[in-house]
């Protein structure tokens, strides 16, 4: 007989206790262990999923905070550049000015410089066309300058106009001791010159004409007669002022090159 | 030659006696015990849990899983008795490695004993969980004709159950005892692999079956279930 009854109930005895050994030492701990990880993995996933849900949150508050710092700081770079540029256009204005007053002041002061040597220059001039002339008349007629004026001054007298000669004599006639006939020359005339003149003013005119004798170093080498507003007079400053517009043409040839159209 | 370690009597008073198959199981359970109580002292509830509690939880939780895919609801019910019935015959064919020793499960008075629990287990979960009424109504289903196909249905299983987990872990043990004496060394030591192979195709068999009788009981369809693997669960060397 292959079965052993007692050993059927013995091992069905055997196996039931070795189901409630089981459950008690394997089943249970072990499925407890599971579901307390379970639990303890479910917990840290709502956590973490907590703390992402808080981590998004935080990260969109940032990505606004950065957006406005973004817009904040283009306002700030547009407001600077702005300013700057405004800045700019003051500086070069400032700038601008600046060298236009320097340019008006260098411009002032070269016309000061080329009015000083225009009047060297005519100073110059005068004194030699002066001196060629004294020389040239004094070589030729054996008389001095001054006496060619005085007799430049009667013969232009003599030349007169009627109406002019008439006009002069009025006015000739109304000078007296308070208000003389007044003749002005360039330098001072001798004694012989003016006696000549007075005699040659009577002799035309009438006598006892008053005249007083000054000097006018602007007449440049010239003489004239003044009375009652009329005026005789000869003077070089014709042939100065041509010499002087010569003068300023070469002296204005280096700063100023000619037109282009002028060019040969 | 002994057919069966119960053959082997070590005690007796009476009739009480203690045979080499109640030694074995006593063993058995005190190595499965000790093993389990040595692992589960010191469990842990962290994420990275020990080697052999990794190794437990897997077992445990593959047997819980095998019994829900059969279609049991609450596998937790049926885990300490299906999990142990695993467990069981598996530790059982694994230890024939252990020169001298011999599975219990080779003894016909171990498998009816197993045979004759699912036998009664079968039942007891049905009733606690349809009602008296509802689980004898599985016998009239579909028709009251069936009642005494259903009934030798029953007995019939309970029956083939026993016989062939018997029938296998005998025959193993036999062939590997037989091909010592007629062959040299190395052969018998594939006979072994291939021993251990079946005893845990067997232990999964016998412990299936369990599950889908109770699963057949506990359900309303009946008590035999269309999925039943019984006719493709016959080992090698199954008479």
């Amino acid at each position: 007989m292959l079965v052993d009854w007692f050993t059927v109930v013995a091992q069905a005895l055997n196996f039931l206790v070795l189901v409630w050994l089981m459950k008690r030492f394997l089943y249970q701990p072990i499925l407890r262990a599971i579901d307390e990880r379970e639990r303890r993995i479910a917990a840290q996933l709502a956590q973490a999923e907590a703390m992402q849900a808080e981590a998004a949150e935080q990260r969109a508050g940032y990505q606004r905070l950065t957006g406005e710092l973004e817009q904040q700081r283009a306002e700030a770079l547009a407001q600077a550049a702005q300013q700057a540029s405004a800045e700019r256009e003051r500086l070069i204005g400032q700038a601008r000015a600046a060298a236009d007053a320097w340019t008006a002041l260098r411009q002032q002061a070269l016309q000061n410089e080329a009015r000083d040597l225009q009047q060297a220059l005519v100073r110059r001039a005068q004194e030699q066309v002066f001196a060629i002339a004294r020389k040239a008349l004094a070589d030729l007629a054996s008389a001095s300058l001054e006496e060619r004026l005085a007799e430049v001054l009667t013969r232009h007298l003599r030349e007169l106009g009627a109406e002019a000669q008439a006009q002069l004599a009025a006015a000739l006639r109304s000078t007296s001791a308070a208000l003389p006939a007044v003749v002005r020359s360039a330098f001072e005339l001798p004694a012989a010159q003016r006696a000549a003149i007075q005699r040659s003013l009577d002799d035309r005119f009438e006598a006892g004409i008053v005249l007083r004798f000054e000097t006018a170093p602007q007449l440049v080498c010239g003489i004239e007669l003044t009375a009652g507003g009329q005026k005789v007079a000869w003077s070089i400053a014709d042939y100065l002022t041509s010499l002087q517009q010569a003068v300023d043409e070469l002296v204005r040839r280096p700063t100023e090159p000619a037109p282009l159209t002028q060019a040969p | 030659m002994r057919l069966s370690p119960d053959q082997l009597i070590l005690w007796q008073h009476g009739a009480l006696k203690l045979n080499a198959t109640i030694a074995f199981t006593w063993g058995l359970m005190l190595l499965l015990t000790t093993a389990a109580r040595l692992v589960t002292r010191r469990l842990s509830a962290q994420p990275q849990p020990s080697r052999w509690q990794n190794l437990l939880e897997l077992v445990v939780s593959g047997i819980e899983r095998q019994i829900g895919d059969i279609g049991l609801r609450e596998p937790r019910k049926y885990l300490a008795f299906v999990g142990t019935l695993f467990l069981f015959v598996a530790a059982a064919s694994l230890c024939t490695v252990v020169p001298g020793y011999v599975p219990p499960t080779s003894s016909l008075s171990t498998t009816v004993a197993l045979a004759l629990c699912v036998f009664v287990a079968v039942p007891v979960y049905g009733i606690a969980e349809r009602g008296l009424a509802g689980y004898l109504q599985s016998y009239l289903e579909p028709t009251v004709i069936m009642l005494p196909f259903n009934i030798i249905s029953e007995l019939s299983r309970t029956l083939a159950l026993a016989v062939r987990l018997f029938g296998n872990m005998m025959s193993g043990a036999m062939i590997i005892g037989i091909l010592l004496t007629i062959a040299p060394f190395l052969f018998p030591i594939f006979m072994t692999a291939l021993g251990l192979l079946t005893g845990m195709v067997q232990a999964y068999i016998f412990s299936v079956l369990a599950a889908v009788y109770i699963a057949a009981a506990t359900s309303a369809g009946g008590p035999a279930p269309a999925a039943a693997p019984a006719p493709a669960s016959r080992g090698g060397h199954d008479p």
